[in-house]
């Protein structure tokens, strides 16, 4: 018989067929015990890494101030935290919003991520636009593209009054699908 | 003499009951060709850096803190305050520098040299596999840095994970852990750092090394002494027994030397430059942020600037997909023939081209010249030419409606438009007037921005946008 170690691909050579049963059937008990064994470990491992793929989070209204603290026609950034923040996400749980006061009871909400790449753009507000300091991206006042390369106009996030007071609804991070 | 035999006496039985001397003696001192001489000690010298960052790595866990709350000021501390931890941090990012650098020269070297040929193909696919943990590791590097550019850094790339078709929403998640920027984000960037991408590091390291001592280190290429996989085994085993001089310590000492020297520059950078200075607080909600890469993937933040608009969206994916795809497949395309760079003229072409495209990208990527320029401040009246009238009310307009961001005006302003110092001698009003109205792919339409009495005076202030000519 030849020794199995100097053919690693070629299969065990067997002589007779109570070895190549008994061998064969040794073989792949051990493979799929120790499978088993292995997936008993990976499973919870791989769930636990791979759980914020399929959590659903409950957004919230978060109150930005007074009505009257905005001019109508004004746009202003505002900050509030994120839906359920983890106890040590410290200032990482804030979330920001360019917010504009259109008439008495109606306000806008734009996302700060530019639709190219997520960087914040800023409002210039004598020139009513935002502009994006990453790569150019530019927007007119309502959040169309103005130029450069972002593919959509600004997110907007819902915004109500009630109680006599702004309320943003959190949402994730704006993602371009395209 | 006493000594000796203790010594001899305690190796023998090292020997007897671990076989370990005997092993790193027969893979220390195998056969190498002779004439490998200089060049080749960019692959060791990638091992050395690596080890350096592993060790200033462990040092820095002693006190990193992984939460997202508490990490930067956790870098603060590191940085400020812990003895050694600001030159620590310095050698740990000068460490990484040489890292991708010596990863690109180890790269370019066994390219041009034509040592990934047969039968090194894996050799080559190994390292290209390598080239990408570098790349992740210095990107997520940077972002455990936690300060503001690292949070955008995140955003940044959970926002191309997402231009993935398919999966793209789930790997942005995967990267932010969750839906924004919280308390998940920086415990999973830290795991791969210091878990996974180190550990997937050493395996393949591993391998690459396994992998040399099979196949030996390539002889340097001959010009007009193809590789033919059907003789080559034989010739290469000929050369070694004929002038083949064991590694070490022949050849490996010129590696120790490199080395050497190379952890004396990162130490005097170091030393001398210190750690990147950390930003503002990881606060999403501070809007006033120019998030930048380090200098290692600078020249890609600049190809995310310069695509096609309209093409961006295949490119961003599938174009590092191909790159990477093409990289590996490399040597299962061309994996015989002619090896000298003097019989591969476009072998050398392509070296040179990558370089000077990444070159040319990068300082691009340090200039931006595509960012508007926030800091830009009203034209003083010396420029202007008037303190009064259209042409004044003008140039105030030109500045407070953001033209000035992005176009050049006699030492001030953006680069993204063109340079308007001399704008009246190329275009009419008129011209000016429709361009200004109608805005074009890179600047936005004016028609409802201005009054018909600032568009007057706009033009009246560009209008004497002339340079004096004799």
């Amino acid at each position: 018989m030849k020794d199995p170690n100097t053919e690693p691909c070629a299969r065990l050579r067997l002589s007779s067929p109570e070895e190549i049963s008994r061998r064969r059937f040794l073989a792949r008990f051990n493979l799929a015990v120790g499978g088993v064994g292995a997936l008993i470990v990976a499973l919870p491992a791989v769930g636990f890494i791979i759980a914020p793929f399929f959590q659903r989070r409950t957004e919230v209204w978060r109150s930005v101030g007074k009505v009257d603290a905005y001019k109508v026609g004004e746009t202003v950034a505002v900050e509030y935290e994120d839906a359920a923040p983890w106890p040590w996400a410290g200032v990482t749980a804030k979330s920001a919003a360019w917010l504009r006061r259109e008439s008495a009871d109606t306000f806008i909400a734009f996302s700060v991520n530019c639709t190219h790449l997520g960087c914040p753009v800023r409002w210039l507000a004598a020139a009513d636009l935002f502009m994006c300091p990453c790569h150019g991206g530019v927007y007119y006042k309502d959040g169309t593209v103005a130029a450069g390369p972002p593919p959509l106009p600004l997110r907007r996030y819902p915004v109500r009054v009630q109680n006599g007071e702004v309320q943003i609804r959190t949402g994730p991070i704006p993602l371009t699908k395209k | 003499m006493r000594l000796r035999r203790i010594y001899q006496q305690a190796c023998d039985w090292v020997e007897d009951r671990t076989g370990i001397p005997s092993w790193i003696s027969q893979n220390a001192k195998h056969l190498a060709p002779p004439d490998a001489k200089w060049w080749y000690v960019f692959g060791s010298a990638t091992l050395c850096a690596f080890l350096v960052q592993v060790v200033t790595g462990v040092a820095l866990a002693f006190s990193y803190v992984p939460s997202s709350g508490e990490g930067f000021s956790a870098l603060k501390f590191i940085n400020d305050d812990a003895p050694l931890g600001h030159f620590l941090r310095g050698l740990h990012y000068y460490g990484a520098s040489a890292m991708v650098l010596m990863v690109g020269l180890h790269m370019a070297q066994v390219f041009l040299f034509g040592s990934y040929k047969f039968p090194r193909e894996l050799n080559w696919a190994t390292g290209v596999l390598l080239l990408g943990f570098t790349l992740v590791m210095g990107f997520t590097g940077q972002t455990l840095r936690w300060d503001q550019n690292a949070i955008w850094s995140v955003v940044v790339a959970a926002e191309q994970a997402a231009r993935v078709p398919v999966a793209g929403k789930w790997m942005a998640r995967f990267l932010l852990g969750g839906d924004t920027i919280g308390g998940a984000t920086l415990t999973r960037v830290f795991a791969l750092h210091v878990f996974i991408i180190p550990g997937l590091i050493v395996a393949f390291i591993g391998l690459h090394l396994m992998l040399v001592l099979r196949h030996g280190i390539s002889e340097p290429p001959k010009a007009g002494k193809p590789v033919d996989p059907k003789t080559y085994r034989k010739e290469y085993q000929e050369l070694l027994d004929k002038t083949g001089r064991p590694f070490w310590p022949d050849a490996a000492w010129r590696d120790t030397v490199f080395c050497t020297a190379m952890i004396l520059v990162i130490t005097l950078l170091a030393w001398h430059f210190g750690a990147p200075q950390l930003g503002k607080p990881p606060d999403p909600s501070i809007i006033e942020a120019s998030p930048r890469p380090d200098w290692y993937l600078l020249w890609y933040f600049a190809v995310l600037a310069l695509l096609p608009y309209n093409l961006e969206k295949y490119l961003m994916v599938w174009g590092p997909l191909f790159a990477g795809l093409f990289l590996i497949a490399l040597p299962f395309l061309f994996n015989r023939g002619e090896r000298s760079f003097r019989r591969r003229p476009w072998a050398v072409a392509s070296v040179l081209l990558i370089t000077v495209m990444i070159a040319a990208l990068w300082r691009l990527g340090a200039q931006t010249p595509w960012s508007p320029n926030f800091k830009a401040q009203p034209l003083s009246a010396a420029i202007v030419g008037a303190t009064n009238g259209p042409v004044f009310a003008g140039a105030r307009l030109f500045h407070d409606k953001g033209c000035l961001n992005c176009h050049w005006v006699a030492g001030d302003g953006g680069r993204r438009g063109p340079d308007l110092t001399d704008v009246a001698s190329r275009l009419s009003p008129n011209q000016m007037l429709l361009r200004i109205a109608n805005g074009g792919v890179n600047m936005p339409a004016y028609a409802a921005n201005l009054t018909p009495a600032e568009m007057d005076a706009l033009l009246a202030f560009l209008e004497t946008r002339k340079i004096q000519r004799r």
